[in-house]
């Protein structure tokens, strides 16, 4: 049976095994028959032009997969921001983990999507901000469908959170292969601050899908910074689907580290309700073999005087793919706008291949709009001088990569990450530095 | 030290020098001035291997070794340092991190373990007093936002730590105010000694009054067309060049 025929005929099942609710149940039921029409994208989809799923739809996931409890901390905490502390969300095979996390109702809600879903304490906040973002696709329909865990982190008006969040998906060798579908809401009201990591793992060889889905609002002078750390075995592909919708004067940024997985597809996508609102959206990946990472961007600037940055950096090694299709889209009536996008990759090998899609479409005339792409190889004259003071080639272009993705990371506020991300790009790169030099 | 006889090197079949012969002995400072296009920095980045630069001919050998067969980097493990006009910005590694890995790089090439982090410290400790390099500087990025004189200073720097047995400053006076080019030439005559040599690339006299040569050579056209002691210079800087060029077509 195809996929998508299982996953239809799966849906009857899924739905019987829930507690029976009115509004949520509505919309599952419609996005399950708006998977059935729209299906998984294919090629001929405009933004799905470079990145063909049919390799990693070809598996029979299970749906269903059985709890793993085997799992202890010390398997767990390399991949982990272990040396902060933390409220963590840990999921094993799109189970909630309890032994693992640390969540709170302190100031903030840091809880699980089931719950939100299910007790009528989170009632108002479901029926706000659930789905009411993310545009409807086969891929986030499906989701939507399925939508039954995930985190679930709702920060009070004025409030701080007093350390990030964690949220980390892990999937076991339980099941010859595994689709998983997180679904996660972030509501940050008014003058409020939080700092999300978010993290894919498997930990086994067998094939696994994630398609997940996260809803991001982030209300007046709301603070979000939110770290994608994608550095997942060669069997596990990932299709990270995230909408954020700003209010004035919020300032939300999304960094996405892209550095292993099969296939990796990332839709970002910035609806900015409001003025004054900045947004910031940088990535860095550093792929081999025949891995395939594409980031399909979207920044709507609805209204004036809003700003936006996008920084995305690439490095392709071997045959390896990527694709950056960043839209810049100016509302007529967001004058005063600022947009700005770059992006720019080294192909370091002969069969590597970059697709780059810069589509600005601006309708306001008093804008300040840029973009910039540049693909190339690394520049001779600095190997040059590398060599000269004693480098080998060899470590000389890894030092040059190493630099020219370092530069993204100026912006990442958690020092604990940015070492980390670090550490990952110089190990990628086979870069020894002296860290506590 | 370094023997070079009859070079000839071209790029994209363009011939830039046309037959040099130089000899630098250990303890000997050398001096090439020469007009603009003359071929000094040709000279400087064929000595120091750079790939563009094809040798048609001619022989280069340093303490004994052909540099002909060699990469860059084997060069500088040979004791060849080149001090850039224009030093590469590498955002993202510190100063400190940079030496460390040119340091640890040499010494794998001598089959030596890398330096032990305390001694790195003290060795780039010392050498950064010698040429009053502030400690700050150190953990910066390498040459980014580094101003015209820091860049230099900094070339300087690696050069002290790097320790080669020829130097070869490509115009390091270049776009450094009269203090900064004390500094930078106090700091070379520091490091001076019966071991090693220094060859100075350069557009004006003004370096020579602080960084005296033992042989000036004039370079036009990419040929060495006359040598001399230190008043060469002087006599250069008033002069001008077309008096030592051979024959200017008029």
């Amino acid at each position: 049976m195809e996929l998508k025929d299982k996953l239809i005929s799966s849906f009857l099942a899924f739905e019987e095994g829930l507690e029976p609710d009115k509004s949520v149940d509505a919309i599952r039921n419609q996005a399950i028959k708006d998977f059935e029409n729209i299906g998984f994208p294919n090629k001929k989809d405009e933004d799905w032009k470079y990145t063909s799923l049919n390799a990693v739809l070809k598996h029979d996931y299970s749906v269903f997969p059985k709890k793993e409890d085997a799992i202890e901390y010390r398997d767990i905490k390399k991949y982990l921001i272990h040396d902060i502390d933390t409220y963590d969300l840990v999921f094993i095979d799109g189970i909630y983990s309890s032994h693992l996390s640390q969540t709170t109702h302190d100031k903030i809600d840091v809880c699980l999507m089931s719950s939100a879903l299910t007790k009528d304490k989170y009632r108002p906040v479901i029926d706000n901000y659930f789905n009411k973002i993310a545009p409807k696709s086969g891929l986030n329909s499906l989701n939507t469908a399925f939508a039954k865990e995930g985190a679930f982190i709702h920060v009070h008006k004025n409030k701080l959170a007093d350390k990030p969040i964690q949220i980390i998906n892990f999937a076991t060798g339980n099941e010859s292969s595994l689709l998983l579908q997180p679904r996660n809401l972030v509501v940050v009201d008014e003058n409020s601050h939080v700092q999300i990591i978010e993290r894919h793992q498997s930990l086994t060889d067998h094939p696994v899908l994630t398609n997940s889905v996260t809803e991001i609002f982030a209300d007046r002078r709301a603070i979000v910074d939110y770290y994608k750390i994608q550095n997942d075995k060669a069997s596990a592909s990932l299709i990270d689907n995230t909408f954020i919708e700003q209010k004035d004067e919020s300032n939300v940024s999304v960094h996405t580290f892209s550095f292993g997985g099969k296939l990796t597809r990332n839709n970002l996508n910035f609806y900015q309700r409001g003025e004054r609102i900045d947004s910031t959206l940088k990535g860095v990946t550093i792929i081999e073999g025949k891995q395939h990472v594409d980031h399909n961007t979207l920044v709507h600037h609805i209204e004036p005087n809003c700003e936006s940055h996008q920084d995305y950096k690439g490095i392709f090694g071997d045959s390896s793919t990527g694709v950056f299709n960043g839209k810049v889209l100016v509302e007529k009536e967001a004058q005063k706008t600022n947009a700005y996008q770059s992006n720019n990759n080294i192909l370091a090998d002969d069969k590597a291949t970059i697709n780059s899609k810069p589509q600005l479409e601006i309708f306001a005339d008093d804008v300040a709009c840029s973009h910039g792409c540049t693909i190339g190889q690394l520049d001779e004259e600095a190997l040059f001088y590398l060599q000269s003071r004693g480098i080998p080639r060899k470590e000389a272009r890894g030092l040059m990569m190493y630099a020219f993705a370092n530069n993204v990371l100026e912006s990442v506020k958690i020092p604990e990450v940015k070492k980390r991300i670090n550490k990952l790009i110089a190990s990628k790169l086979e870069v020894e530095l002296g860290f506590n030099l | 030290m370094l023997k070079i006889k009859n070079l000839h090197a071209s790029i994209e079949d363009k011939e830039i020098l046309k037959g040099i012969n130089l000899e630098i002995n250990p303890g000997e400072v050398h001096a090439i001035m020469g007009p603009n296009g003359s071929g000094k920095s040709t000279l400087s980045s064929v000595i120091a291997g750079k790939e563009e630069f094809e040798m048609t001919e001619g022989e280069m050998i340093f303490e004994g070794a052909d540099l002909r067969e060699m990469d860059p980097e084997e060069r500088a493990h040979k004791g060849i340092f080149l001090s850039f006009q224009y030093p590469v910005e590498i955002p993202g590694v510190s100063v400190t991190n940079f030496i460390k890995t040119a340091i640890n790089a040499q010494r794998k090439a001598q089959g030596k373990e890398d330096m032990p982090a305390n001694e790195m410290l003290k060795m780039i400790r010392e050498k950064s007093e010698m040429l009053e390099i502030d400690r700050k500087f150190l953990s910066r990025s390498l040459n980014q936002g580094f101003s015209g004189g820091e860049k230099k200073r900094n070339e300087i720097f690696q050069m002290a730590v790097l320790d080669p047995k020829l130097s070869i400053l490509d115009e390091t006076d270049s776009g450094l105010d009269i203090d900064a080019l004390k500094v930078v030439a106090n700091g070379v005559n520091k490091l001076r000694r019966e071991d090693n040599a220094v060859l100075l690339i350069t557009h004006y006299q003004r370096l020579l009054d602080y960084i005296v040569p033992d042989v000036v050579h004039v370079m036009v056209d990419g040929k060495i067309v006359k040598s001399g002691g230190k008043e060469l210079a002087h006599e250069l800087e008033e002069r001008g060049y077309d008096w030592v060029t051979p024959e200017k077509t008029v």
